[in-house]
Protein backbone atom coordinates (compact mmCIF):
# COMPACT_ATOMS: atom_id res chain seq x y z
CA UNK A 1 0.00 0.00 0.00
CA UNK A 2 2.82 2.37 0.90
CA UNK A 3 4.49 1.63 -2.40
CA UNK A 4 1.28 2.32 -4.33
CA UNK A 5 0.66 5.60 -2.58
CA UNK A 6 4.08 6.97 -3.50
CA UNK A 7 3.76 6.02 -7.17
CA UNK A 8 2.29 9.30 -8.45
CA UNK A 9 4.52 11.58 -6.40
CA UNK A 10 7.65 9.56 -7.19
CA UNK A 11 6.88 9.49 -10.90
CA UNK A 12 5.96 13.16 -11.05
CA UNK A 13 9.07 14.33 -9.20
CA UNK A 14 11.33 11.83 -10.92
CA UNK A 15 10.30 13.06 -14.35
CA UNK A 16 10.33 16.72 -13.26
CA UNK A 17 13.93 16.42 -12.09
CA UNK A 18 14.99 14.07 -14.90
CA UNK A 19 16.16 17.07 -16.92
CA UNK A 20 18.61 17.87 -14.12
CA UNK A 21 20.00 14.34 -14.30
CA UNK A 22 20.23 14.67 -18.10
CA UNK A 23 22.10 17.94 -17.73
CA UNK A 24 24.50 16.44 -15.21
CA UNK A 25 25.02 13.43 -17.49
CA UNK A 26 26.10 15.83 -20.26
CA UNK A 27 28.71 17.56 -18.11
CA UNK A 28 29.98 14.75 -15.88
CA UNK A 29 29.63 11.80 -18.22
CA UNK A 30 29.90 13.19 -21.75
CA UNK A 31 32.27 16.12 -21.21
CA UNK A 32 34.03 14.66 -18.12
CA UNK A 33 33.59 18.11 -16.55
CA UNK A 34 32.48 18.05 -12.88
CA UNK A 35 30.17 21.04 -13.13
CA UNK A 36 28.71 22.38 -9.88
CA UNK A 37 26.86 25.33 -11.46
CA UNK A 38 23.70 23.21 -11.21
CA UNK A 39 22.88 24.24 -7.61
CA UNK A 40 22.68 27.82 -8.89
CA UNK A 41 21.25 27.33 -12.38
CA UNK A 42 18.27 25.29 -11.14
CA UNK A 43 16.91 28.12 -8.94
CA UNK A 44 17.98 30.56 -11.69
CA UNK A 45 15.48 28.85 -13.99
CA UNK A 46 12.83 29.02 -11.29
CA UNK A 47 13.60 32.66 -10.53
CA UNK A 48 13.57 33.84 -14.14
CA UNK A 49 10.33 32.01 -14.96
CA UNK A 50 8.62 33.10 -11.73
CA UNK A 51 9.58 36.76 -12.07
CA UNK A 52 8.54 36.94 -15.72
CA UNK A 53 5.23 35.16 -15.05
CA UNK A 54 4.69 37.44 -12.06
CA UNK A 55 5.22 40.42 -14.38
CA UNK A 56 2.57 39.01 -16.70
CA UNK A 57 4.60 37.27 -19.37
CA UNK A 58 3.24 34.26 -21.21
CA UNK A 59 4.33 31.20 -19.15
CA UNK A 60 5.70 29.32 -22.18
CA UNK A 61 7.88 32.27 -23.14
CA UNK A 62 8.96 32.71 -19.53
CA UNK A 63 9.98 29.04 -19.42
CA UNK A 64 12.05 29.45 -22.59
CA UNK A 65 13.67 32.56 -21.13
CA UNK A 66 14.67 30.47 -18.10
CA UNK A 67 16.32 27.93 -20.41
CA UNK A 68 18.31 30.69 -22.11
CA UNK A 69 19.36 32.12 -18.73
CA UNK A 70 20.60 28.68 -17.68
CA UNK A 71 22.51 28.34 -20.94
CA UNK A 72 24.25 31.67 -20.31
CA UNK A 73 25.11 30.74 -16.71
CA UNK A 74 26.62 27.41 -17.80
CA UNK A 75 28.57 29.06 -20.62
CA UNK A 76 30.03 31.53 -18.13
CA UNK A 77 31.29 28.65 -15.98
CA UNK A 78 32.87 27.25 -19.14
CA UNK A 79 34.49 30.58 -19.92
CA UNK A 80 35.88 30.83 -16.37
CA UNK A 81 37.46 27.42 -16.86
CA UNK A 82 38.67 27.57 -20.47
CA UNK A 83 39.59 31.24 -20.89
CA UNK A 84 40.60 32.26 -17.35
CA UNK A 85 42.02 28.79 -16.60
CA UNK A 86 40.15 28.50 -13.30
CA UNK A 87 39.88 24.93 -11.99
CA UNK A 88 36.65 23.30 -13.13
CA UNK A 89 35.29 22.63 -9.64
CA UNK A 90 36.12 26.15 -8.48
CA UNK A 91 34.60 27.69 -11.61
CA UNK A 92 31.33 25.91 -10.85
CA UNK A 93 31.38 26.90 -7.18
CA UNK A 94 32.11 30.53 -8.09
CA UNK A 95 29.22 30.59 -10.55
CA UNK A 96 26.90 28.87 -8.08
CA UNK A 97 27.74 31.44 -5.41
CA UNK A 98 27.35 34.39 -7.77
CA UNK A 99 24.01 33.01 -8.96
CA UNK A 100 22.66 33.04 -5.39
CA UNK A 101 22.85 36.85 -5.40
CA UNK A 102 21.70 37.03 -9.01
CA UNK A 103 18.64 34.93 -8.20
CA UNK A 104 17.76 37.19 -5.27
CA UNK A 105 18.09 40.21 -7.56
CA UNK A 106 15.94 38.62 -10.27
CA UNK A 107 13.16 37.82 -7.81
CA UNK A 108 13.63 40.95 -5.72
CA UNK A 109 13.06 38.79 -2.63
CA UNK A 110 13.70 35.26 -1.38
CA UNK A 111 10.65 33.73 -3.07
CA UNK A 112 7.80 34.43 -5.44
CA UNK A 113 4.38 32.82 -5.13
CA UNK A 114 2.65 31.81 -8.37
CA UNK A 115 -0.56 30.37 -6.92
CA UNK A 116 -2.94 32.76 -8.69
CA UNK A 117 -0.83 33.22 -11.79
CA UNK A 118 -1.32 31.52 -15.10
CA UNK A 119 1.42 28.89 -15.61
CA UNK A 120 2.04 26.13 -18.16
CA UNK A 121 0.09 23.87 -15.76
CA UNK A 122 -2.99 26.07 -15.41
CA UNK A 123 -4.99 24.39 -18.17
CA UNK A 124 -4.46 21.01 -16.47
CA UNK A 125 -6.11 22.22 -13.30
CA UNK A 126 -9.38 22.77 -15.14
CA UNK A 127 -9.46 19.19 -16.40
CA UNK A 128 -11.86 16.58 -15.11
CA UNK A 129 -9.14 14.30 -13.75
CA UNK A 130 -6.88 14.27 -10.71
CA UNK A 131 -4.19 16.90 -11.31
CA UNK A 132 -1.26 14.52 -11.22
CA UNK A 133 -2.42 12.58 -14.28
CA UNK A 134 -1.97 15.34 -16.87
CA UNK A 135 1.03 16.73 -14.96
CA UNK A 136 2.85 13.39 -15.06
CA UNK A 137 1.99 13.02 -18.75
CA UNK A 138 3.29 16.52 -19.40
CA UNK A 139 6.59 15.90 -17.62
CA UNK A 140 6.92 12.53 -19.35
CA UNK A 141 6.45 14.17 -22.75
CA UNK A 142 8.92 16.98 -22.06
CA UNK A 143 11.53 14.55 -20.70
CA UNK A 144 11.09 12.13 -23.61
CA UNK A 145 11.38 14.89 -26.21
CA UNK A 146 14.48 16.42 -24.55
CA UNK A 147 16.11 12.99 -24.11
CA UNK A 148 15.59 12.14 -27.78
CA UNK A 149 16.83 15.56 -28.91
CA UNK A 150 19.96 15.19 -26.76
CA UNK A 151 20.51 11.68 -28.20
CA UNK A 152 20.18 12.97 -31.75
CA UNK A 153 22.42 15.96 -31.08
CA UNK A 154 25.18 13.78 -29.63
CA UNK A 155 25.24 11.84 -32.90
CA UNK A 156 25.69 14.89 -35.11
CA UNK A 157 29.15 15.96 -36.24
CA UNK A 158 29.31 18.65 -33.58
CA UNK A 159 27.75 16.45 -30.92
CA UNK A 160 30.33 13.75 -31.61
CA UNK A 161 33.08 16.37 -31.28
CA UNK A 162 31.59 17.19 -27.85
CA UNK A 163 31.75 13.53 -26.81
CA UNK A 164 35.31 13.25 -28.09
CA UNK A 165 36.23 16.34 -26.04
CA UNK A 166 35.31 14.38 -22.92
CA UNK A 167 36.86 11.16 -24.18
CA UNK A 168 40.19 12.32 -25.62
CA UNK A 169 40.67 16.07 -25.74
CA UNK A 170 44.14 16.04 -27.32
CA UNK A 171 42.93 13.81 -30.12
CA UNK A 172 39.91 15.89 -31.06
CA UNK A 173 41.95 19.10 -30.89
CA UNK A 174 44.40 17.56 -33.33
CA UNK A 175 41.38 16.92 -35.57
CA UNK A 176 40.59 20.62 -35.63
CA UNK A 177 38.03 21.12 -32.86
CA UNK A 178 38.37 24.10 -30.55
CA UNK A 179 37.68 22.10 -27.40
CA UNK A 180 37.37 25.28 -25.32
CA UNK A 181 34.34 26.31 -27.34
CA UNK A 182 32.95 22.77 -27.20
CA UNK A 183 33.26 22.79 -23.40
CA UNK A 184 31.55 26.18 -23.13
CA UNK A 185 28.70 25.02 -25.36
CA UNK A 186 28.31 21.70 -23.51
CA UNK A 187 28.11 23.46 -20.14
CA UNK A 188 25.59 25.90 -21.58
CA UNK A 189 23.42 23.10 -22.92
CA UNK A 190 23.58 21.21 -19.63
CA UNK A 191 22.64 24.19 -17.47
CA UNK A 192 19.96 25.22 -19.95
CA UNK A 193 18.25 21.89 -19.30
CA UNK A 194 18.75 22.27 -15.54
CA UNK A 195 17.19 25.76 -15.61
CA UNK A 196 14.32 24.45 -17.73
CA UNK A 197 13.68 21.88 -15.01
CA UNK A 198 13.85 24.64 -12.38
CA UNK A 199 11.32 26.73 -14.29
CA UNK A 200 8.88 23.82 -14.63
CA UNK A 201 9.26 22.67 -11.02
CA UNK A 202 8.63 26.23 -9.76
CA UNK A 203 5.44 26.46 -11.80
CA UNK A 204 4.32 22.99 -10.73
CA UNK A 205 4.83 23.65 -7.01
CA UNK A 206 3.47 27.18 -7.28
CA UNK A 207 6.52 29.12 -6.11
CA UNK A 208 10.17 29.79 -6.76
CA UNK A 209 12.56 29.93 -3.83
CA UNK A 210 16.17 31.03 -3.72
CA UNK A 211 17.04 27.83 -1.80
CA UNK A 212 15.35 25.40 -4.19
CA UNK A 213 18.67 24.36 -5.75
CA UNK A 214 20.53 23.30 -2.63
CA UNK A 215 21.76 19.73 -2.98
CA UNK A 216 20.60 19.49 -6.59
CA UNK A 217 24.00 18.34 -7.87
CA UNK A 218 24.23 15.55 -5.28
CA UNK A 219 20.66 14.42 -5.98
CA UNK A 220 21.43 14.39 -9.70
CA UNK A 221 24.58 12.36 -9.17
CA UNK A 222 22.67 9.90 -6.99
CA UNK A 223 20.13 9.55 -9.81
CA UNK A 224 22.83 8.86 -12.38
CA UNK A 225 24.58 6.32 -10.15
CA UNK A 226 21.32 4.47 -9.51
CA UNK A 227 20.40 4.59 -13.19
CA UNK A 228 23.76 3.33 -14.39
CA UNK A 229 23.72 0.48 -11.88
CA UNK A 230 20.68 -0.85 -13.76
CA UNK A 231 21.36 0.33 -17.31
CA UNK A 232 24.99 0.03 -18.39
CA UNK A 233 25.72 3.24 -20.32
CA UNK A 234 27.36 1.58 -23.29
CA UNK A 235 25.73 3.92 -25.80
CA UNK A 236 24.48 7.51 -25.74
CA UNK A 237 20.91 6.23 -25.85
CA UNK A 238 21.48 4.10 -22.76
CA UNK A 239 23.41 6.85 -20.98
CA UNK A 240 20.53 9.31 -21.18
CA UNK A 241 18.00 6.57 -20.48
CA UNK A 242 19.94 5.67 -17.33
CA UNK A 243 19.80 9.31 -16.19
CA UNK A 244 16.01 9.49 -16.65
CA UNK A 245 15.37 6.09 -15.05
CA UNK A 246 17.75 6.86 -12.22
CA UNK A 247 15.98 10.14 -11.52
CA UNK A 248 12.59 8.41 -11.23
CA UNK A 249 14.01 5.63 -9.06
CA UNK A 250 15.82 8.09 -6.82
CA UNK A 251 12.60 10.03 -6.19
CA UNK A 252 10.80 6.76 -5.45
CA UNK A 253 13.42 5.84 -2.89
CA UNK A 254 13.22 9.31 -1.32
CA UNK A 255 9.40 9.25 -1.19
CA UNK A 256 9.49 5.79 0.30
CA UNK A 257 12.03 6.91 2.89
CA UNK A 258 9.89 9.90 3.86
CA UNK A 259 6.82 7.70 4.09
CA UNK A 260 8.71 5.29 6.33
CA UNK A 261 9.69 8.04 8.74
CA UNK A 262 12.80 9.70 7.32
CA UNK A 263 12.78 13.30 8.53
CA UNK A 264 12.60 15.72 5.55
CA UNK A 265 15.42 17.69 7.14
CA UNK A 266 17.66 14.62 6.92
CA UNK A 267 16.95 14.15 3.22
CA UNK A 268 20.12 15.75 1.89
CA UNK A 269 22.24 13.85 4.39
CA UNK A 270 20.64 10.58 3.30
CA UNK A 271 21.28 11.44 -0.36
CA UNK A 272 24.87 12.34 0.44
CA UNK A 273 25.38 9.01 2.18
CA UNK A 274 23.83 7.26 -0.81
CA UNK A 275 26.38 8.80 -3.17
CA UNK A 276 29.29 8.15 -0.77
CA UNK A 277 28.20 4.54 -0.45
CA UNK A 278 27.90 4.04 -4.19
CA UNK A 279 31.27 5.65 -4.92
CA UNK A 280 33.03 4.30 -1.84
CA UNK A 281 32.07 0.64 -1.73
CA UNK A 282 33.90 -0.24 -4.98
CA UNK A 283 37.10 1.06 -3.38
CA UNK A 284 36.94 -1.85 -0.94
CA UNK A 285 36.37 -4.37 -3.68
CA UNK A 286 39.47 -5.74 -5.28
CA UNK A 287 37.80 -6.66 -8.54
CA UNK A 288 37.86 -4.22 -11.39
CA UNK A 289 34.35 -5.06 -12.52
CA UNK A 290 33.00 -3.91 -9.17
CA UNK A 291 34.16 -0.41 -9.86
CA UNK A 292 31.45 1.99 -10.88
CA UNK A 293 32.79 3.92 -13.77
CA UNK A 294 31.59 7.45 -13.22
CA UNK A 295 33.68 9.81 -15.22
CA UNK A 296 34.01 13.29 -13.88
CA UNK A 297 33.63 12.21 -10.26
CA UNK B 1 56.07 17.73 -57.14
CA UNK B 2 59.04 19.93 -56.40
CA UNK B 3 57.17 22.73 -54.64
CA UNK B 4 58.02 23.36 -51.01
CA UNK B 5 55.39 21.91 -48.71
CA UNK B 6 57.02 22.89 -45.45
CA UNK B 7 59.68 25.48 -44.72
CA UNK B 8 61.48 26.19 -41.44
CA UNK B 9 63.19 29.58 -41.39
CA UNK B 10 65.49 29.88 -38.38
CA UNK B 11 63.04 28.25 -36.01
CA UNK B 12 64.07 28.43 -32.37
CA UNK B 13 62.09 26.92 -29.52
CA UNK B 14 63.12 27.72 -25.97
CA UNK B 15 61.55 26.04 -22.96
CA UNK B 16 61.36 27.92 -19.65
CA UNK B 17 62.99 31.05 -21.10
CA UNK B 18 64.71 33.27 -18.55
CA UNK B 19 64.87 30.62 -15.85
CA UNK B 20 67.58 28.27 -14.66
CA UNK B 21 65.90 25.46 -16.53
CA UNK B 22 66.10 27.31 -19.83
CA UNK B 23 66.55 24.87 -22.70
CA UNK B 24 66.96 25.53 -26.38
CA UNK B 25 65.11 22.54 -27.78
CA UNK B 26 65.39 23.81 -31.34
CA UNK B 27 68.21 26.13 -32.32
CA UNK B 28 67.91 28.17 -35.52
CA UNK B 29 66.60 25.32 -37.62
CA UNK B 30 66.33 25.78 -41.38
CA UNK B 31 64.62 23.04 -43.29
CA UNK B 32 62.89 22.65 -46.66
CA UNK B 33 60.48 19.82 -47.19
CA UNK B 34 59.30 19.17 -50.72
CA UNK B 35 55.86 17.85 -51.54
CA UNK B 36 56.01 14.07 -51.61
CA UNK B 37 59.01 13.86 -49.32
CA UNK B 38 58.94 11.12 -46.71
CA UNK B 39 61.48 12.17 -44.13
CA UNK B 40 62.59 10.07 -41.21
CA UNK B 41 63.97 11.88 -38.18
CA UNK B 42 66.43 10.33 -35.74
CA UNK B 43 68.39 11.62 -32.80
CA UNK B 44 69.09 10.76 -29.19
CA UNK B 45 66.74 11.62 -26.35
CA UNK B 46 66.35 15.35 -25.94
CA UNK B 47 67.66 16.09 -29.42
CA UNK B 48 64.46 17.97 -30.25
CA UNK B 49 62.67 15.42 -32.43
CA UNK B 50 59.30 15.62 -30.72
CA UNK B 51 59.62 19.38 -30.25
CA UNK B 52 60.11 19.69 -34.00
CA UNK B 53 56.80 17.91 -34.63
CA UNK B 54 55.10 19.86 -31.83
CA UNK B 55 56.15 23.16 -33.40
CA UNK B 56 54.81 22.06 -36.79
CA UNK B 57 51.54 20.93 -35.22
CA UNK B 58 51.13 24.19 -33.31
CA UNK B 59 51.25 22.47 -29.91
CA UNK B 60 54.30 24.63 -29.21
CA UNK B 61 54.87 28.04 -30.76
CA UNK B 62 58.39 28.95 -31.81
CA UNK B 63 60.10 31.92 -30.15
CA UNK B 64 61.98 32.85 -33.28
CA UNK B 65 61.72 32.13 -36.96
CA UNK B 66 58.95 31.45 -39.44
CA UNK B 67 57.03 28.30 -40.22
CA UNK B 68 55.48 28.04 -43.66
CA UNK B 69 53.19 25.29 -44.83
CA UNK B 70 52.12 25.23 -48.48
CA UNK B 71 53.14 28.89 -48.86
CA UNK B 72 51.12 30.02 -45.85
CA UNK B 73 52.77 31.48 -42.76
CA UNK B 74 51.45 29.38 -39.89
CA UNK B 75 53.97 30.39 -37.22
CA UNK B 76 51.26 31.69 -34.88
CA UNK B 77 48.39 29.41 -35.85
CA UNK B 78 46.89 27.56 -32.84
CA UNK B 79 47.01 23.77 -32.81
CA UNK B 80 43.35 23.06 -33.56
CA UNK B 81 43.50 25.20 -36.69
CA UNK B 82 46.58 23.35 -37.92
CA UNK B 83 44.33 20.35 -38.36
CA UNK B 84 43.37 21.77 -41.75
CA UNK B 85 46.91 21.00 -42.95
CA UNK B 86 48.22 18.30 -40.68
CA UNK B 87 47.36 14.96 -39.25
CA UNK B 88 49.38 13.28 -36.62
CA UNK B 89 49.87 9.81 -35.16
CA UNK B 90 51.27 9.63 -31.63
CA UNK B 91 53.34 7.02 -29.87
CA UNK B 92 50.61 5.67 -27.64
CA UNK B 93 47.71 3.99 -29.46
CA UNK B 94 45.31 5.44 -26.88
CA UNK B 95 46.27 9.00 -27.79
CA UNK B 96 44.97 8.98 -31.33
CA UNK B 97 41.51 7.54 -30.78
CA UNK B 98 38.51 8.10 -28.53
CA UNK B 99 38.24 4.82 -26.62
CA UNK B 100 34.59 4.99 -25.63
CA UNK B 101 33.41 5.83 -29.12
CA UNK B 102 32.93 3.29 -31.89
CA UNK B 103 35.26 2.61 -34.82
CA UNK B 104 32.78 4.24 -37.21
CA UNK B 105 32.46 7.29 -34.95
CA UNK B 106 36.22 7.68 -34.66
CA UNK B 107 36.60 7.50 -38.43
CA UNK B 108 33.78 10.04 -38.86
CA UNK B 109 35.51 12.39 -36.42
CA UNK B 110 38.66 12.08 -38.53
CA UNK B 111 36.70 12.52 -41.76
CA UNK B 112 35.72 16.02 -40.55
CA UNK B 113 39.32 16.95 -39.77
CA UNK B 114 39.85 20.69 -40.14
CA UNK B 115 36.32 21.20 -41.48
CA UNK B 116 33.34 22.95 -39.92
CA UNK B 117 31.30 20.57 -37.82
CA UNK B 118 27.60 21.28 -37.83
CA UNK B 119 24.37 19.50 -37.03
CA UNK B 120 24.67 17.01 -39.87
CA UNK B 121 24.39 13.37 -38.89
CA UNK B 122 27.83 12.04 -37.97
CA UNK B 123 28.00 8.40 -39.01
CA UNK B 124 26.11 8.41 -42.30
CA UNK B 125 25.37 5.32 -44.36
CA UNK B 126 27.67 6.54 -47.13
CA UNK B 127 30.49 6.99 -44.65
CA UNK B 128 29.98 3.53 -43.18
CA UNK B 129 30.17 2.00 -46.63
CA UNK B 130 33.39 3.86 -47.38
CA UNK B 131 34.91 3.02 -44.00
CA UNK B 132 34.15 -0.66 -44.48
CA UNK B 133 36.06 -0.68 -47.78
CA UNK B 134 39.02 1.16 -46.25
CA UNK B 135 39.13 -1.06 -43.17
CA UNK B 136 39.26 -4.15 -45.39
CA UNK B 137 42.67 -2.97 -46.60
CA UNK B 138 44.03 -3.23 -43.06
CA UNK B 139 43.21 -6.97 -43.09
CA UNK B 140 42.43 -6.91 -39.38
CA UNK B 141 38.75 -7.80 -39.64
CA UNK B 142 37.78 -4.36 -38.34
CA UNK B 143 35.29 -3.89 -41.20
CA UNK B 144 32.88 -6.15 -39.31
CA UNK B 145 33.31 -4.28 -36.02
CA UNK B 146 32.28 -0.75 -37.06
CA UNK B 147 29.92 -0.34 -34.10
CA UNK B 148 32.32 -1.58 -31.45
CA UNK B 149 34.06 0.77 -29.04
CA UNK B 150 37.68 1.42 -29.99
CA UNK B 151 38.71 0.68 -26.41
CA UNK B 152 38.11 -3.01 -27.13
CA UNK B 153 40.83 -3.13 -29.81
CA UNK B 154 44.42 -4.22 -29.28
CA UNK B 155 47.25 -1.69 -29.43
CA UNK B 156 48.24 -2.68 -32.95
CA UNK B 157 44.66 -2.58 -34.21
CA UNK B 158 44.17 0.78 -32.58
CA UNK B 159 47.34 2.22 -34.10
CA UNK B 160 46.43 0.89 -37.55
CA UNK B 161 43.04 2.57 -37.17
CA UNK B 162 44.74 5.82 -36.12
CA UNK B 163 46.88 5.64 -39.22
CA UNK B 164 43.81 5.16 -41.38
CA UNK B 165 42.14 8.10 -39.61
CA UNK B 166 45.21 10.25 -40.23
CA UNK B 167 45.17 9.61 -43.96
CA UNK B 168 41.37 9.67 -44.39
CA UNK B 169 41.01 13.22 -45.64
CA UNK B 170 44.39 13.61 -47.23
CA UNK B 171 46.54 15.95 -45.12
CA UNK B 172 49.18 18.22 -46.59
CA UNK B 173 51.52 16.85 -43.95
CA UNK B 174 51.50 13.60 -42.02
CA UNK B 175 53.39 13.64 -38.74
CA UNK B 176 54.37 10.31 -37.20
CA UNK B 177 55.72 10.57 -33.68
CA UNK B 178 57.41 7.25 -32.83
CA UNK B 179 54.10 5.70 -33.70
CA UNK B 180 55.39 2.12 -33.61
CA UNK B 181 57.47 2.43 -30.43
CA UNK B 182 54.77 1.22 -28.06
CA UNK B 183 53.96 -1.90 -30.08
CA UNK B 184 55.48 -5.37 -29.89
CA UNK B 185 58.11 -6.01 -32.62
CA UNK B 186 55.85 -8.02 -34.92
CA UNK B 187 52.97 -5.55 -34.74
CA UNK B 188 55.41 -2.66 -35.07
CA UNK B 189 56.76 -4.15 -38.30
CA UNK B 190 53.23 -4.53 -39.65
CA UNK B 191 52.19 -0.98 -38.77
CA UNK B 192 55.47 0.29 -40.19
CA UNK B 193 54.79 -1.51 -43.45
CA UNK B 194 51.25 -0.16 -43.51
CA UNK B 195 52.65 3.34 -43.01
CA UNK B 196 54.99 3.04 -45.98
CA UNK B 197 52.15 1.71 -48.12
CA UNK B 198 49.76 4.49 -47.17
CA UNK B 199 52.28 7.26 -47.68
CA UNK B 200 53.20 5.82 -51.06
CA UNK B 201 49.65 5.16 -52.26
CA UNK B 202 48.40 8.59 -51.27
CA UNK B 203 51.64 10.36 -52.25
CA UNK B 204 51.72 12.07 -48.87
CA UNK B 205 54.35 14.36 -47.50
CA UNK B 206 55.38 12.81 -44.21
CA UNK B 207 57.73 13.32 -41.29
CA UNK B 208 58.43 10.31 -39.12
CA UNK B 209 60.29 10.43 -35.83
CA UNK B 210 61.68 7.07 -34.89
CA UNK B 211 64.00 5.49 -32.37
CA UNK B 212 64.61 2.58 -34.66
CA UNK B 213 67.57 3.18 -36.96
CA UNK B 214 66.68 0.34 -39.30
CA UNK B 215 63.18 1.73 -39.74
CA UNK B 216 64.63 5.19 -40.33
CA UNK B 217 66.90 3.91 -43.07
CA UNK B 218 64.40 1.61 -44.69
CA UNK B 219 61.50 4.08 -44.80
CA UNK B 220 61.22 7.27 -46.78
CA UNK B 221 63.43 9.11 -49.25
CA UNK B 222 65.28 11.35 -46.83
CA UNK B 223 66.66 11.10 -43.33
CA UNK B 224 67.71 13.85 -40.96
CA UNK B 225 69.48 13.54 -37.66
CA UNK B 226 68.90 16.08 -34.92
CA UNK B 227 71.39 16.76 -32.19
CA UNK B 228 71.05 19.40 -29.49
CA UNK B 229 68.39 21.25 -31.41
CA UNK B 230 70.25 21.37 -34.70
CA UNK B 231 70.18 19.35 -37.91
CA UNK B 232 73.43 17.39 -37.77
CA UNK B 233 73.01 15.12 -40.78
CA UNK B 234 70.70 15.36 -43.80
CA UNK B 235 70.79 12.64 -46.40
CA UNK B 236 68.48 11.87 -49.31
CA UNK B 237 67.95 9.95 -52.53
CA UNK B 238 70.61 7.51 -53.67
CA UNK B 239 72.91 8.33 -50.83
CA UNK B 240 70.22 7.41 -48.30
CA UNK B 241 69.37 4.20 -50.13
CA UNK B 242 72.97 3.05 -49.76
CA UNK B 243 73.13 4.02 -46.10
CA UNK B 244 73.65 1.28 -43.51
CA UNK B 245 73.18 1.23 -39.77
CA UNK B 246 76.88 0.47 -39.32
CA UNK B 247 77.90 3.51 -41.31
CA UNK B 248 75.69 5.85 -39.31
CA UNK B 249 76.99 4.38 -36.07
CA UNK B 250 80.58 4.76 -37.27
CA UNK B 251 80.08 8.39 -38.14
CA UNK B 252 77.82 9.44 -35.31
CA UNK B 253 78.32 6.80 -32.67
CA UNK B 254 79.67 9.40 -30.26
CA UNK B 255 76.61 11.63 -30.52
CA UNK B 256 74.13 8.77 -30.66
CA UNK B 257 74.80 7.39 -27.23
CA UNK B 258 71.23 6.30 -26.97
CA UNK B 259 71.37 2.51 -27.05
CA UNK B 260 67.80 1.99 -28.15
CA UNK B 261 68.56 3.79 -31.39
CA UNK B 262 70.86 0.99 -32.44
CA UNK B 263 68.37 -1.79 -31.95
Amino acid sequence: MVVLSILPIGLQQGLAYALVALGIAITFRVLAFPDLTVDGSFPLGGAVAARLIFEGMDPTLATLAALVAGFIAGSLTGILNTRLKINSLLAGILMMTILYSVNLRIMGRANIQLLYKSTVFTFMENMDVVRFVPVILFFFLITAVVKILVDLFLHTEYGMALRATGDNEDMIRSLGVNTDNATVFGLGLSNGLVALSGALVAQDQGFADVGMGIGMIVAGLASIIIGEALIKPKTVFRLTLAAVFGSVLYRFIISLGLRLGLAPTDLKMATGFMVILALGVPAFKKTREGKIHLRGV
Amino acid sequence: MTEKMLVFEGITKIFNPGTQDEKRALNQIDLDVRAGDFITIIGSNGAGKSTLLNVIAGTHQAEEGRLIIDQKDVTKTPDYKMAAYISRVFQSPTMGTAGEMTIAENLSLADCRGKRRGLKWGVTRARKKRFRELLKMLELGLEDRLNQAVGLLSGGQRQSLTLLMATLSLPKLLLLDEHTAALDPRTAAKVSELTNRMVEENQLTALMVTHNMKQAIRSGNRMIMLHEGKVRFDVRGKEKENLTVEEVVKRFGATLKDESLLS
